[in-house]
């Protein structure tokens, strides 16, 4: 068995934040291997590394032996690397035919050949046994699912030595998963080597020949499907020595205050009939896997969506927010930490004070001055609180580390003393010191009174942090888990939406031993 | 069939131009004084057509998300030039005219280089060209003045073909049929449409998305180039006017607005810019035979320009996630 | 400490290159003309400048939000007109009014220009470049095609051509122009919202800041600004004039993209503005005092050719120096 790619002592870093840690990582030829780990593990900025979008700061790149190095994924393309990407590659405007054959179309003279495109782009889709697209529409007349199988066929038509699929399968309904993977067994019995990294371990246990796992920005692990068990697989993944010690949750006597009450919110089609309720000092997480409305739900919280039905009750009272000026400035206060901190959360050029003051720059203005004084207080009172480590309040942002960033974005919101506060995936890509900091306040914040709903895609935080977590499926809360009862398989299991007991099945399965490939 | 059910799906904007332009031409035949001569479809073709080609040259910019403010001043330049060099023998003419497309293709090329491979932004960049290709002007015709080749111009501006055909629409087709749909359907014109619809998918998809861009500006100013020649064949002169340069920059975006394509890039094309041209124009010879009094006529372009930018922009107002429009 | 220069000297290279430019025109118009650095020629620049200034002050505002304005000459011209036009209509009472009105018209159009923008969405650079043309269109009617007919006020000619103590007026309304936008700019929330929204619309708009309020103020301010200028140009002048505002649009958004301020936004400073306006001020003017030999003089006869040539490209030159932006990339 040859390795058609070898990674030795690969590095990247984004500022102060490690993606890729001097990682080594190999792959055989003509077999589907899997990549795992949690979110900001690395495994994305490997990907984008062989596929030529990023540049390693150190470390050697095999291909079948010879050293590569791509300065841009066309260089990547051609060297047989594609890579399917979770943010598509597609050009809205441009019909499914043009896109498919987008790169080295095929051509009459100077001028591309259309019908050839056409055939080539049925081609390409009856190869994936899709049959209902046709090659003129235009792209953004479909929906996300039936882009994504464009996107597949356009990888397809390259004709790849290495296809690479990034969490490719996120969107698409359960027919046409099953129609990839068999496209994609297809393609390793004519000899394509296939990375595949997923979240979805049933979909991994059923393709994957050999896996993977990262951790940390290493690989940690490696070996055969079947070697080792869904519980040790994630053991690997979220690492036992590095503990995650979480704050104790409080024993309720009785069930708290609601203090926001939500009732069939809707925003189609991306939330249905969404009701909960979160009480005064409650951490309710929101749980599923990924995009099935959590971020939209906050979002709506926060006034952000326009056209969503359904009541909100805040302390009582009806509310309906027509932005976050207006829900910051409601009487409770909310406050939202966005997704993105650094398109979102922060300026990043601006400096570390006026970023912490930006939310509560209305309260600092005397007449049309900022009040330097208070704005002084106030900022001593966040970096206190938050414990930030900078160099010079007025140096930006951005020369903060990652963790310190989005401390910068919490103490923006804790001046303005909201106690609804919505949090959006506050930990992605935050070293683990800093997570456990952000735990602690957290807690803090809830004993002293405020109403939290966190949205977070890794279980071990759902089961440390929250008092309760609402599992999201396709727009709508499917279970509710509360004390001891948040599990890791329970939280898996509904996030599929199965009953609890399924997932033994599933690691059942796991254990069997699978058969030489 | 269902390749021609798409085809006039996509091409819905083009399409309503031209109902638009067919309804009021005819209004405006019915109304004009002489009614439906040669004379005076000639004369509405003539001025239609020096609009429609610089249309087609600001509709590749836009196409790629970005502006081309001097292509006003490269259309003059190309006008006083021809005065200075299309003249003389048939060898003499032909080569003339050679410069004077070369001259404006560089002028767009010019163009490219700086926004792509200096990544300026294109309005400040072009505003600055600007300046360069009017003083350019300038130089070759100080004051008003010059000759051309007048059989050649009379040929493409005067004497109509088969007896009813004005010429110049005519050489707006040729241009549009031998230039603009072999570039659009090139690799070439693919990466015009990719850079201005999703410029990172399309680096990601590994299309060469500066070549794209350069390739907008540069052959921008070819079609302004074909315009200033044109322009020269119908007022036998060339004249470094900035007022007509700054007109016409400014009409020419009206036209692509009017014309469907997206001004935030990759959707549209030519032909409905073309389109767009024309409605434009017939605007103007409406108020005219509609007697609106000549006073009137700038403010009431300058409204039309104003509100159809306005309703091209207006499908952001159906976003419901606010937080796209900021993307 | 390293950190701090980094910082530093990245915002003010382009500063300080400006100024650098500046020295090296005057030491080059000195060298070509000893009067060059004569204090009469330099306060005569100071005030001619001083009308750019004016209209960079606001312009700089516009481009800090990573917009831009396209209708400074119209929006000037057309201030200058009516302003001169109500001390014709209104006789006494239009006197007084005439500076008033032409201010509160030019914040008014600006204020149509931020409601555009921030409200409908459109583009700035299209919707500022229509609304040009829609003001073209009325004062057309308004003059009748013709130049106006009625002359600036006295209080216009003291603002525009006036001095005392040998200082221009027009460069003290420029100071305190200037003063008054370095306040917004560094003391008030208003000012910090401008750096904010040009940083990164999305967070200032989730951090609830008004996000149209400040589009919508700091076009009214452009507005203003301009129309100031105007009035002052008409003073300067004696009566307003047709295409007295489009010589002015390429220098003040070049002066403020000189002097530093990032054309995409978030990123300035006033003292960069105020070296892009001497700049550009010191290079219109060697542009119009230098005396070709007679070889060239055959070549561009038109004694403007040469000038506009000279002058995009040197904009161009400076901006590829220091103006790149970044290349968007996935």
């Amino acid at each position: 068995m040859s390795q058609i790619l070898e990674l030795h002592g690969v590095s990247k870093s984004y500022g102060g934040v490690h993606a890729l840690r001097a990682t080594d990582f190999e792959c055989a030829r003509g077999r589907i291997h899997a990549v795992l780990g949690e979110n900001g593990a690395g495994k994305s900025t490997l990907m984008k590394i062989l596929a030529g979008v990023v540049q390693p700061d150190g470390g050697v790149l095999r291909l079948d032996g010879r050293e590569v190095a791509f300065a841009r994924p066309a260089e990547a393309i051609r060297a047989g690397v594609v890579c399917i990407f979770q943010e598509l590659s597609l050009i809205p405007d441009l019909t499914v035919a043009d896109n498919i054959c987008l790169l080295d179309p095929p051509r009459l003279g100077f001028l591309i050949d259309q019908r050839a495109q056409d055939r080539i782009a049925l081609d390409c889709l009856a190869r994936i046994g899709v049959h209902d697209i046709h090659p003129r529409q235009r792209l953004s007349d479909l929906p996300l699912s039936r882009r994504q199988i464009v996107e597949i066929a356009k990888a397809l038509r390259l004709d790849p030595k290495i296809l690479i699929l990034d969490e490719a399968t996120s969107a698409l309904t359960a027919e046409d998963v099953g129609r990839v993977f068999a496209l994609l067994k297809a393609l390793r019995e004519d000899g394509v080597t296939i990375l595949y990294i997923s979240h979805r371990m049933n979909e991994i246990a059923e393709l994957a020949d050999d896996c993977s796992v990262f951790r940390n920005g290493e690989r940690v692990g490696v070996f055969r499907n079947g070697e080792k068990t869904h519980d040790e697989i994630v053991e690997m993944m979220i690492g036992r020595e590095y503990v995650h010690a979480y704050p104790p949750k409080p024993v309720r006597a009785a069930p708290p205050q609601p203090v926001v009450e939500v009732e069939r919110l809707s925003w189609p089609p991306a939330l249905r009939d969404v009701s909960l309720t979160v009480g005064a000092g409650e951490i309710v997480g929101l749980g599923g896997l990924d995009g099935q409305g959590q971020r939209e739900f906050l979002l709506a919280l926060f006034g952000v969506l326009k056209g969503v039905q359904g009541t909100v009750r805040i302390d009582g009272a009806p509310v309906a927010f027509s932005g976050p000026a207006q829900a910051k400035r409601h009487p409770t206060g909310v406050a939202l930490i966005p997704e993105d901190r650094k398109t979102e959360g922060l300026m990043l050029p601006m400096s570390i004070r006026d970023n912490l003051s930006m939310a509560i720059l209305d309260r600092l203005t005397r007449g049309l001055v900022v009040d330097r004084i208070a704005e002084d207080a106030a900022i001593e009172r966040a970096v206190g609180q938050l414990s930030i480590r900078f160099g010079d309040l007025d140096h930006p942002v951005a020369s903060l580390s990652g963790g310190n960033q989005q401390k910068v974005v919490m103490g923006k919101w804790l001046l303005t003393g909201a106690r609804v506060l919505l949090l959006n995936d506050p930990t992605r890509g935050i070293d683990v010191g800093t997570k456990q900091e952000i735990y602690g306040l957290l807690r803090r914040l809830a004993d002293d009174g405020a109403s939290i709903l966190f949205y977070s895609t890794d279980y071990d935080e759902l089961i440390g942090c929250c008092d309760r977590v609402a599992v999201f499926y396709d727009g709508r809360i499917v279970r509710t888990l509360e004390g001891d009862g948040i599990t890791e398989k329970a939280l898996v299991a509904s996030a599929l939406n199965l009953e609890p007991g399924a997932l033994q099945g599933a690691d059942d399965a796991a254990r069997q031993p699978q058969e030489a490939t | 069939m269902n390749r021609l059910r798409y085809f006039l799906a996509h091409s819905r904007g083009a399409l309503l131009a031209l109902a638009l332009f067919a309804a009021m031409f005819a209004v405006y035949v019915a109304y004009h004084p002489a009614g439906l001569t040669i004379d005076v479809v000639s004369t509405a073709a003539n001025k239609g057509v020096l609009l429609a080609l610089v249309a087609m040259a600001q509709t590749l910019p836009i196409l790629t998300a970005g502006l081309d403010l001097s292509i006003g001043m490269t259309f003059v330049l190309a006008n006083s030039l021809a005065s200075a060099v299309v003249l003389g023998s048939p060898a003499e003419t032909a080569l003339g005219v050679v410069l004077v497309l070369l001259a404006s293709l560089l002028c767009g090329a010019l163009n490219g280089l700086i926004v792509v491979f200096g990544r300026l932004q294109p309005i400040i960049t072009t505003l600055a060209t600007g300046s360069i290709y009017f003083g350019l002007a300038l130089v070759i015709r100080p004051s008003p003045g010059g000759d051309v080749n007048e059989d050649l111009a009379d040929a493409l501006t005067y004497d109509p073909v088969l007896g009813v055909v004005p010429p110049s629409l005519l050489v707006l087709l040729a241009t549009v049929v031998l230039v603009w749909l072999p570039l659009r359907r090139s690799t070439w014109g693919r990466a015009v449409y990719a850079a201005g619809s999703a410029e990172g998918a399309a680096y990601m998809s590994g299309l060469n998305v500066d070549l794209g861009k350069f390739v907008a500006y540069t052959f921008a100013g070819l079609f302004a180039g074909i315009a200033g020649l044109m322009l020269t064949f119908m007022t036998y002169a060339g004249e470094a006017n900035a007022a007509l340069g700054g007109a016409y920059t400014l009409n020419s975006i009206a036209s692509v607005v009017i014309g469907g394509t997206s001004l935030f890039g990759g959707a549209g094309g030519a032909i409905g810019s073309v389109i767009g041209a024309f409605v434009f124009r017939t605007i103007g010879d409406l108020l005219f035979v509609f007697d609106m009094d000549a006073l009137y006529q700038p403010l009431f372009i300058g409204l039309v320009l104003l509100v159809s930018v306005s309703l091209g922009s207006l499908r952001l107002l159906r976003i419901r996630n606010r937080l796209e429009l900021f993307r | 400490m390293s950190a701090v220069l980094r910082v530093f000297g990245r915002i003010d290279r382009p500063v300080l290159l400006a100024f650098a430019c500046v020295v090296a025109l005057l030491l080059g118009g000195s060298l070509y003309t000893s009067s060059f650095l004569s204090p009469d020629y330099l306060l005569k620049q100071l005030q001619l400048g001083a009308f750019l200034g004016v209209i960079a002050s606001g312009v700089m505002l516009v481009i800090l939000l990573g917009h831009i304005d396209l209708s400074i000459p119209w929006v000037l011209t057309s201030a200058a007109m009516i302003s001169t036009a109500v001390a014709g209509w209104w006789g006494d009472a239009g006197t007084l009014l005439a500076i008033p009105v032409g201010l509160l018209w030019g914040a008014a159009i600006g204020a149509i220009n931020g409601f555009g923008v921030a409200f409908l969405r459109v583009p700035s650079m299209i919707f500022t470049l229509g609304v040009n043309a829609v003001l073209q269109g009325l004062m057309v009617i308004l003059t009748g095609g013709a130049a106006p007919q009625d002359y600036a006020t006295d209080a216009m000619r003291w603002l525009g051509s006036g001095a005392s103590l040998g200082v221009p007026h027009s460069l003290m309304v420029w100071a305190v122009v200037g003063a008054l936008i370095v306040f917004v700019l560094k003391r008030t929330g208003f000012g910090r919202s401008i750096f904010a929204f040009g940083n990164s619309e999305a967070a200032a708009y989730l951090s609830g800041v008004n996000t149209r309020a400040v589009v919508v103020g700091c076009f009214a301010i452009a507005g203003g600004c301009s129309a100031l200028a105007g009035v002052m140009l008409a003073g300067y002048g004696t009566k307003a004039a047709q295409a007295m505002g489009d010589p002015y649009l390429l220098p003040s958004i070049a002066a403020v993209v000189l002097g530093g301020t990032y054309i995409l936004g978030g990123r300035g400073s006033y003292l960069g503005t105020i070296a892009g306006v001497i700049l550009i001020t010191l290079l219109q003017s060697i542009l119009r005092i230098v005396q070709l030999p007679d070889s060239w003089r055959a070549i561009f006869e038109a004694p403007e050719s040469l000038r506009e040539i000279v002058y995009g490209a040197v904009i161009i030159g400076m901006m590829l120096l220091y103006g790149r932006q970044q290349a968007k990339r996935g």
